[in-house]
Parts: C-alpha cells; structure tokens; sequence
C-alpha cells in the first residue's frame, strides 16, 4: 500500500511542480500577482508530496516490504534499524528521491525564509526550483521509479552492501546531497536575476546564506566520507582523488569562491557577471557529480548500477538545466556592469585572488578527473590521472592562495595598506619561518616540502590569531571587552573558517609525513613498537554480529610501562552480500591516532596486522568541523538571518526587480 | 565573446559523455597493454600429471592459439565454456587453458564436468602467472599468433555475440 501511496505522491508533485515551473513566470511577465503568488503555494505542495513519497519508502525499508523491488534489491531482514533506513537513500532510486525531497524542502525554505523578497522576484527564483524538480521527477518517473512491485515478493532481501552498513556512511551520503541541492538556490536565485537581468548588491546578500549553507554541508558530507574512508579502508588513507571524490571536491571549491565573491557583490556592486556565473557553476558541477556517478561513464567504487538511459536522460537534463542557463547568461552578461570600484589593494581584490585560485584549482580537478576521458575518447589509448597530479596542482594553487588569506583579512575595503597589514602580521611571518626552519633542522633538511606545509599552516593559524587581537585593539588604551563585543558572529565565523582551514593544512602535512607504518605477522603475545608505543598482541576471538560474523584482534597499547588502551580490530564477513570489511580500531591521542588493523590468518595461530601512528591526522576532521561551526556562526549572524532589506532599502530593490 | 566560452565548454562536455555513453565501452574494462607484444614467459605445471609443464614455447605452435584463463569458482566460466568447446571442436583452433587460483582437483572436477576443450593445461596457484598477462579477474582470453606474440585479448566471458562479432574475426585474420 505505501508502494501505491508514494507512486502517488510522486506523480501529483509532479503536476504541481508543471504549474510551480511556469505560471508564476507568466505572473512575472504579466504582471499578475496571483499568478505570482502560485509559486509559493505550488512550492509548499511539491515539498508535501515529496516528503510522503518519501516517507512511503522508507516506510517500506523499515518494514522491509520485499514487494517492493527497491526494498528487495536493496534491504535484508537482520538489517540494523538505522541501515534499514539509511537503505533508503543508499540506492540509486531513493537517493534520487531524497535529491527530489531536499530541492522541494530548499524551495519552501526559500518561500519560507524569503517573505520579504519582492514576489516578483520571488516567484521567480521558486519558477526555475520548480524547473528542476520537475525534471528531476520526471527522470524518477520514468526511468528509476523506487516504487515498482515485485510479485511475487520474495521472502528475504538481498541486503545493502556491507560497506554501507556504517554510522559515518548513513550520514555522509544526505550530509553531501543536501550541499549539492543547496546549491540549487544560488543556481536559482542566479537564474532568476538573469530572467530579471538585474543584479544588485541586495541579490548578493539574499543568496550568500544560502551558498553558505550548501557548503557547511557540503564540508561536512565531504569529511564525513573521508573519516569513513579512514578508518573503514583499512590502511590509513582518507582521499584518494577518485572521480567521484572529485565530483564533491570540485563544487565545494567553486561554493567556496560563490560565498567570497558574494562579499564583494554586496559591498561594492562588483564582480556581479562573475558571481552569477559561479552560482550556475556550483550547481552545474553538482549534476555533474550525479551523472558521473550514475552513467557508467567513468568507473569508481562509489558508482551505482550503470543503466544507459538513465545516463542520456541525466545527460539531456544536465545539457538542458546548464546549457539554458548559460546561454540565458551569454545573453545577459552584458547588462550586468560594475558599479562600484576598488582599490588594486584592498579587501575585494585579496577576495578576488581568493576565487582566481579556488576556480584554477576546481577546473584543474575538473580537467584532471576527466582528461582520461579525453584522451580515450580520440583514441589515445587509455590512462588514468593518479594522486601525484592532483597533490601537485593543490599545492601550487593553494600555497599562494594561503599566503594571501593571511593577510587579505587584514586589509582595508575598498583602498588597503600592504605595509600596515605585513606589519600586523609580521609576527605571523616569524611564527612560520622558524616553525620551518625547527623543522628543516630537526629533519637535518629532509623533509623540505612538509617544512613549506607546516610554514604555511604556522602563517595562517597566526595570523588569523593576529587579526583577531587587531579586532580586539589588544595593547591600546581601551577596554579589550568591549571591543570582543563589537566583533561580529559573521567575523568570527570567519576567523573560524580561516583557522579551520589552517589546521586541516597542519594535519595533512604532519600526517603525511610522519606517519609510522608496521605491517607485520604477529602471534598472541609478540610485541612490536610503533613509533614510541609498544602493541601487544593479545590473540584473536571471533565475534558474531547482527548480521556478520567476524574475527576480533585484541592489541594492548603501552607507552613505557603504563597501559595506555586496548584497541580491538575486527576482520568482518557480511553474509547478505557475502562481503569482507576491515574496521580499524583508532585511538585519538592528542599528538596523533594509534590506529590497529587485523588482517588474514598466516600459519601457525600468527595473523597479519597493520599498525600505525598518524600524528595529528585528528587536524583533518577538527579542521573540517571548524570550518562548519565558522559557516554556521556567520549564518547565525543577525544581519544575514533577517538577511533581508527593511525600510528604505526595501522600496528601491523592489521597484527595481 | 568571452560570455560564451562557458557555454562552449558545456557543449563540447557534453558531446564527449554522449560519444562515451554510446560508445558501448566498459569503463571496467582496461586495454590490455600485451597486445602487439610475445606473451609472456612462464612454466607451469599440467593439470594432467603425465603431460609435461606448459610454458610460453608451446605458444609458437605457428598456428594461432588461445590462452584461456578459468577457474571452477567462477560463474562467468561455465557460461562461456560451451563457447570454448565450440571454439576447440567446430573452429579447429588449439585452446590452452590456465586455471587461475584454483585448487588442482576441483579445476580437474571443473574439466569432468563440463568437459574439456583445452588441448594443454597448466595450473597458475598462487595467481602470479596471471599477474605478468595483466589478468584483472577470470574468464580472460588471449589470442597469440603463430609466433607467440599476443594479437587480442578479450576481457570477460566469451558469450552472445562476442564470439561471432569479436573473437572470430580477430582468429580469421590470423589465419
């Protein structure tokens, strides 16, 4: 029965999403308001439809209703509840499904939070979200319907790949979904002001929240799947430049440089052409992400089942939605002029260096991820792009990009001072030069590249320290308190960010580096030291789960002679799929992760293990989790939450739009 | 003009998917770097305890010969072996068969079983023959010139038209 209910649903958001699509652009052409105003009722429907199809399957997964194929192909009894509905998403049908539910949510948060834009305007924006949820159902509908029925239903599923069977995968596919569907509304605000073809400054404050929010998400889901990676893998790694990495890579990179040059839309009516042609961007490398992930056109672990129809129908739609919108942007550019200027040194140009380098580095992944492509596609023969490429291009584009961002935050708008600035970050310039030097001594000049890293990690974490005190007038005659007060959430947000970003740096070069490696064949009782701490192999013990069975190694950690902790790795077999999992056991220390792996039996009661000590890789996760708690600080802001023009402001934007 | 480069960049993009898409490739499946070059050089035991050890030498027969890798585990095996019985019988092409990571008796079992198209056999244990032809996974078939140098490989089983569309021809201007 929910099979038929969510079928349903499907089908009216549909017919609601064709009206949503195009009678309040009518309106808006017409002039006719009630028209106009359809687009927030048409929008609150698609979301209510959705979230009922939606709610349909997963009441299907967590029933296990096997009559359902999706359920059937995708499910198994002994499924944990929070896979079962994690299931739901972790398919190819239902994560389309989920994309439909978050665009409709996206679009009635719009409508929601939006009351006060024009609704002409508004109406718009939700006009062009209604367009792309419209072609989202219809490539549902007719080419990966979840709802299908299988008769007759089989007594038992055939389980959901143990891979997925994780908390940090449950997560990490919805975290990611919802960044690339936030991006959506910048695509449609960006559309919608090119229908208009007018971009103001208040356009740019409307949609910074929005790409902010995208990418908070998008930094999450994209930490959530390299900690997954880290410790499921096995072996230590955490990025590994595959396509589908990339897919998610490249539109957090262009959501980065969308929410910096946004800043200077808003403060001095510049970069407008550039600005919308980001936010179409954002989202166009999102789809892209999704087609490459669903067409089979480039292998990955991540990929789902490959169905040529569905690719040439994501395909078209990409072509259609990115294609349209460009060529409206081809057309429109020309009305969108700068009004304001700034100084070649200030605030707006270090932001302007900012996204040169975020958009290089996102279009060199891009050129990376898909030149194997290229070259099979002439009849090269065919290659594939490996990690060395990529490291090389991230840290020729990013080192340059962070010595900026030390000090971009500590010019002026408008017109800045170099000199001012170096002097107040001067200290900052010391901290990184020694923090090389130390390390180039230490190393006896070994290590010259993590020397550069960590330099570069020590100038940014200082300076951001440095600019913070600037803020806070520290060592004048004033009350520091009073100045605390004065620093907005939006600027601690970004002195969060900013020092995020700094420790991520610190953990990839110190981990990179110096990680200490064992892999060994122990038996119960042998010891082997690991950089400074001594496992103990204690044996093994098998475990019987849920719905695996599995060997458990026992290792007991010393440091000298206290114990410091036990870590227990297991060595899983799934049996619905039959399927081998590693689950590496992890001890965070404040210096760095003991990270234990047990692998296959050798002869004579001795196993094979893995043994590491990751210094500082913690930084990575810390970072990332910085960089959310910064965008969420700056969203939580008081001039961005009401984000919207009162007053004066209000009248001129809306006799404008 | 530089308002529409975004946009070419988009067509040209796209063109690229559509030819791969339609292209009927198999992104899993990687072009075999032997082709063009002699096979590689080995010794393996027989399946067959009075046959003598196979080696690359019994590749240079001057006729053209397959190199078949199987194992009794594999599913895709049994579903092109009626192929190769067609292939040693109808075709008259001499088929040489290495079990790949399989365990002497049950490949002989495998053999009995289906029956045997393989003219000679050797037994790749631990898998390292198989790692020199750049075998990614079984079935895998070879084809080697009269002079031992690899002319085709085909990736995957050799079932529906791929026997008729690709190996055949491939055997035929070998010949």
């Amino acid at each position: 029965m929910a099979g038929e209910i969510g079928h349903f649903a499907l089908l009216l958001a549909l017919m609601f999403a064709l009206v949503g699509a195009t009678l309040p652009h009518v309106g808006a052409a017409r002039g006719n308001a009630a028209y106009m105003a359809l687009a927030d009722r048409a929008i609150l429907a698609q979301f209510s439809m959705a979230l009922v199809a939606f709610g349909a399957l997963t009441y299907a997964f967590v029933t296990s209703d096997f009559s359902v194929v999706n359920v059937a192909t995708n499910s198994h009894t002994l499924k944990p509840l929070l896979y079962k509905i994690s299931g739901t998403w972790g398919n190819h049908e239902g994560s389309l499904l989920f994309w439909v539910l978050n665009l409709t949510l996206f679009g009635a948060l719009v409508s929601w939070r939006g009351r006060k834009l024009p609704l002409r305007f508004r109406s718009r924006v939700l006009a062009v979200q209604s367009t792309l949820i419209l072609g989202f159902l219809l490539f549902i509908i007719f080419t990966s319907n979840p709802f299908l029925r299988l008769d007759p239903a089989p007594l038992e599923g055939n389980g959901l790949n143990p891979l997925l069977q994780d908390p940090g995968l449950a997560f990490h596919p919805p975290m990611l979904y919802l960044g690339y569907v936030g991006l959506s509304v910048a695509f449609s605000f960006a559309v919608a002001a090119l229908i208009e073809g007018e971009v103001t400054p208040l356009w740019a404050r409307w949609v910074r929240p929005w790409a902010l929010l995208a990418w908070v998400f998008l930094t999450g889901g994209i930490a959530l799947g390299s900690w997954w990676a880290y410790y499921e893998l096995g072996w230590g790694g955490w990025w590994f430049w595959d396509p589908v990495e990339n897919a998610s890579f490249m539109p957090w990179l262009a959501a980065a440089a969308l929410l910096h040059s946004a800043i200077v839309v808003e403060k001095r009516d510049a970069l407008k052409s550039w600005t919308i042609l980001l936010a179409i961007v954002a989202f166009s490398l999102s789809l892209l992400g999704t087609f490459l992930v669903r067409s089979g056109v480039i292998t990955s672990v991540h990929a789902f089942a490959n169905d040529p129809a569905r690719g040439v129908f994501i395909l078209g739609f990409l072509a259609l939605v990115v294609g349209g919108s460009l060529t409206l942007y081809a057309w429109r550019a020309p009305k969108l002029a700068p009004s304001g200027l700034f100084g070649v040194v200030s605030r707006e140009s270090a932001l302007v260096v900012n996204n040169i380098f975020l958009s290089t580095f996102a279009a060199v992944v891009l050129v990376g991820t898909l030149y194997p492509l290229f070259v099979e596609a002439f009849g090269a023969g065919q290659i594939s792009v490996g990690p060395p490429f990529f490291e090389y291009a991230a840290a020729v584009l990013m080192s340059p990009l962070i010595v900026a961002l030390g000090l971009g935050p500590l010019l002026a708008w408008k017109r800045g001072n170099v000199s001012r600035s170096v002097q107040i970050a001067f200290p900052a310039l010391v901290v990184g030069f020694v923090a090389a030097l130390v390390l180039l001594w230490q190393t006896s000049g070994d290590y010259v590249m993590t020397a550069f890293g960590l330099g570069l990690a020590a100038w940014l974490i200082s300076s951001v320290i440095l600019e913070i005190g600037h803020r806070l007038r520290l060592g004048k005659a004033n009350n520091p308190m009073s100045s605390l007060r004065k620093i907005t959430r939006a600027q601690w947000g970004m002195s969060m960010a900013h020092m995020g970003l700094g420790i991520i740096l610190l953990g990839i070069t110190i981990s990179e580096a110096f990680t200490t490696e064992e892999l060994t064949v122990m038996a119960p009782g042998d010891t082997v030291e690991v950089a400074g701490y001594d496992f103990t192999f204690e044996g093994v013990a098998p475990i019987v789960g849920p719905n695996y069975t599995a060997v458990r190694g026992f290792f007991t950690v010393y440091d000298g002679e206290t114990i410091l902790t036990s870590l227990m790795p297991e060595d899983r077999v799934y049996s619905n799929p039959v399927m081998t999992t590693t689950e590496a056991a992890i001890y965070p220390l404040f210096s760095g992760d003991l990270y234990a792996v047990v692998g296959e039996a050798a002869s004579s009661g001795r196993w094979s293990v893995r043994l590491y000590f990751k210094p500082m890789i913690s930084g990575l996760w810390l970072g990332a989790f910085m960089m959310m708690v910064g965008g969420i600080l700056s969203l939580s802001d008081r001039r961005l939450r009401i984000g919207l023009p009162t007053g004066k402001k209000q009248q001129t934007s809306g006799a404008s739009a | 003009m530089s308002r529409f480069v975004p946009l070419i960049i988009v067509a040209a993009l796209v063109a690229l998917f559509l030819g791969m898409m339609l292209s009927d490739r198999n992104p899993n499946e990687i072009d075999s770097v032997l082709v063009g070059r002699a096979a590689p050089e080995f010794s393996l035991v027989s399946l067959d305890d009075s046959a003598p050890a196979l080696t690359h030498a019994d590749l240079k027969t001057g006729a053209p010969v397959l190199v078949n890798f199987f194992a009794s585990w594999c599913v895709p095996c049994r579903a092109e072996h009626e192929n190769l019985m067609r292939l040693a019988g109808d075709h008259r092409v001499q088929v040489i068969g290495i079990a790949y990571k399989n365990e002497k008796d049950q490949a002989i079992g495998f053999l009995n079983e289906l029956g045997n198209p393989f003219s000679k056999t050797g037994l790749d244990l631990d898998g390292r023959v198989g790692i020199d032809w750049g075998v990614s996974g079984v079935p895998e078939t070879f084809l080697i010139d009269g002079d031992g140098v690899v002319r085709y490989r085909h990736w995957g089983p050799i079932v529906g038209d791929s026997l008729e569309q690709q190996l055949l021809p491939e055997l035929e201007a070998l010949r």
